[in-house]
């Protein structure tokens, strides 16, 4: 799918949800009583497939969820899930920062990739490998400091192990001398 | 303490504990048998009032007597929500629930739904919980597969759909009514109430939000019966006519600097140190405990001191706590400091306050500023009374809000500041020994903004 991603500065004309994400949206018709209660859903779907949401999806969702478009965007914009910039990473991780994780260390961790990514949290590495976030309690305080990378949970963390995933998702070393 | 063997996490650790086979082969579903062959609906709510259930999600509302809100003879369809958006910090037991042993919050769910006549659950997970969600939508296909979802369900004339609805991180659509607005695809807002969801919920139509461990509950109240669940736990006080008592076996969470991090079961009353020490494994590296959060960030803080307390729904009332909450316990060592502790718990609840009362939008923000400059430095020591005016008066105690967020940001704020007054005013007078600040200094400070 990595080819077909639309991008800020080429936003497409032509409509972005293609046939198979329609058929994943309808498939959610059945299960509420309104088409609005598959807002999410399909934000689900569109973003899975396209890693953001970008605002002619947007408008699409509306038009079949017989909404404004004004309707789906102000649900979207409300849940820290959906990127509307640009697309995000291929790999998306959220280190947990809450309380049980930032006694162990969760901060500096975050801190650390960061570092080594050249990037701050919310952002995406210039390659697009990378997206690095903050979490607000990912809900494993027993492998805290612990992390979320698209499906994966990542437990224990250390500066080690954060190396190593950083070199799993292709991230280059950005830094110099510890300067970046 | 006497020997207790653990119910709720009995298959937990198990080989495919989250399979169906295995869930029946370890005699799962047969309280369900049991209810839709002997009992109506009628008959299965009094069990779940009878024994005294109180909801696990945070609130300890009593389970049987909210599903009597319920109007009587309502033509329907009448919903049914689990709440599976755990995001309190330091809260993880319905994760372990629905990871390995999905099926048992399933089984509750059915049996629930079948007292309250509802026709369709919904259960709302969170999407930071991948593993649950490919756990729990196999395990309703297998029920699907199994008859045990569905249209007459066993036989029986009782017909069920089960569906799994996943949030987008945020931590309001833990709220009841705000997981109610979220899943009918709306910001998630919650209710000014009344009207309650019982009456007018999900949809317009009466609702019941229920939470995953509770689910777990009902599913063991139905086997075992409601004599053995309340054998276990603290009674009610029979001098006070309000304490309905804290039955049955509870999931405990416990993180932080501990030896064994882990969910554990135990009786309702267990006390926060035999907790720590004896599930735990102790506080971690040898150190003491300096404090420890009783149930989620949200419902305060104990003193060392203050460790023997029983984690039942009454006890950490007791010493200035909201109250149990989750029952996630953490643990913070001798070496943290209470000011880095409050500049954590009030940056998460800035972040996540929905922003719809004033007292809640503007008193966490203020709090998180005034934290992040006594942090940096700049603190005055009457900064240590305005949070605590903040925290007297963003609640919902004088009515200023429509949900507890803006309650759960002011309790850790007053109990670290009212518990911990010396160490914040020993860290300003270190830190900014002239009590002085410019307008420039606090304009210059960052202020995090939500992404």
């Amino acid at each position: 799918m990595a080819h077909s991603i639309p991008t800020a500065d080429r936003l497409p004309e032509e409509r972005v949800l293609t046939d198979e994400m329609r058929a994943e949206i309808r498939a959610f018709f059945p299960r509420y009583p309104t088409r609005q209660a598959v807002t999410l859903p399909a934000l689900h779907v569109v973003n899975e497939h396209l890693r953001w949401v970008p605002l002619k999806a947007v408008e699409e969702i509306a038009e079949m969820l017989e909404l404004a478009p004004a309707d789906v965007q102000d649900t979207l914009s409300f849940y820290g899930l959906f990127k509307q910039d640009k697309p995000a990473g291929l790999t998306r991780a959220w280190v947990c920062r809450s309380i049980s994780c930032a006694l162990r260390g969760g901060e500096e961790v975050l801190e650390h990739l960061c570092h080594k990514a050249g990037i701050r949290p919310g952002e995406t590495t210039a390659d697009g490998s990378l997206t690095l976030e903050f979490g607000e309690c990912l809900g494993a305080c027993e492998f805290a400091p612990c992390m979320l990378a698209n499906k994966t949970l990542h437990k224990d963390l250390t500066p080690e192990k954060a190396d190593a995933f950083l070199k799993e998702c292709g991230v280059r070393n950005t830094t110099t001398n510890g300067k970046p | 303490m006497s020997k207790f063997e653990p119910v709720l996490l009995a298959n937990v650790g198990k080989p495919n504990s989250h399979t169906l086979q295995a869930y029946q082969a370890a005699g799962g579903y047969a309280g369900l048998r049991k209810v839709l062959k002997d009992m109506t609906p009628a008959a299965t709510i009094e069990m779940v009032k009878q024994s005294n259930l109180r909801g696990r999600g945070g609130a300890g509302f009593p389970t049987g007597l909210k599903w009597t809100f319920l109007p009587k003879d309502h033509p329907g369809p009448i919903y049914m929500c689990i709440n599976a958006d755990e995001s309190e910090p330091s809260t993880f037991n319905n994760r372990i629930l629905m990871e390995d042993d999905p099926h048992q919050v399933i089984e509750g769910t059915i049996i629930s739904c079948y007292a309250t006549r509802a026709s369709t659950a919904y259960i709302y997970l969170r999407f930071e919980y991948p593993l649950c969600y490919e756990r729990l939508q196999k395990a309703i296909d297998e029920c699907y597969a199994a008859n045990l979802l569905g249209p007459k369900i066993l036989g029986s004339e009782f017909a069920l759909d089960i569906y799994l609805h996943r949030g987008a991180a945020a931590y309001i659509c833990g709220e009841e009514t705000g997981l109610i607005e979220s899943l009918e695809g709306k910001r998630a807002w919650p209710r000014i109430k009344p009207p309650f969801p019982a009456v007018e919920g999900l949809f317009r139509k009466p609702t019941v939000v229920n939470n995953v461990e509770t689910m777990a509950c009902v599913t063991q109240i139905a086997t075992r019966g409601v004599e053995w669940f309340k054998s276990i736990g603290v009674p009610s006080d029979p001098k006070n006519p309000r304490d309905p008592g804290s039955y049955g076996p509870k999931l405990y969470c416990i993180s932080g600097h501990i030896n064994k991090p882990g969910c554990y079961e135990a009786p309702l009353g267990i006390t926060c140190r035999q907790l720590i020490d004896e599930y735990g494994g102790g506080v971690w590296k040898g150190r003491k405990a300096k404090a420890a959060v009783p149930g989620g960030i949200s419902m305060g803080l104990l003193s060392a001191a203050e460790l023997d307390t029983p984690l039942d729904f009454a006890g950490p009332g007791k010493v200035g706590c909201l109250g149990l909450g989750t029952a996630a316990v953490t643990v913070i060592d001798e070496t943290v400091s209470m000011v880095d502790f409050l500049h954590n718990t009030c940056r998460f609840f800035q972040h996540e306050s929905c922003g719809q009362c004033t007292p809640c939008r503007e008193g966490t923000n203020w709090a998180l500023r005034m934290m992040e400059r006594i942090k940096a430095g700049r603190g005055r020591l009457r900064d240590l009374d305005l949070l605590l005016e903040i925290g007297d008066s963003i609640g919902i105690i004088p009515g200023s809000t429509i949900c507890g967020l803006a309650d759960g940001a002011a309790w850790p704020m007053k109990n670290a500041i009212r518990k911990f007054r010396g160490e914040f005013e020993e860290y300003i007078r270190r830190t900014n020994p002239s009590g002085y600040m410019t307008t420039e200094a606090v304009e210059a400070l960052p202020l995090e903004t939500a992404h």
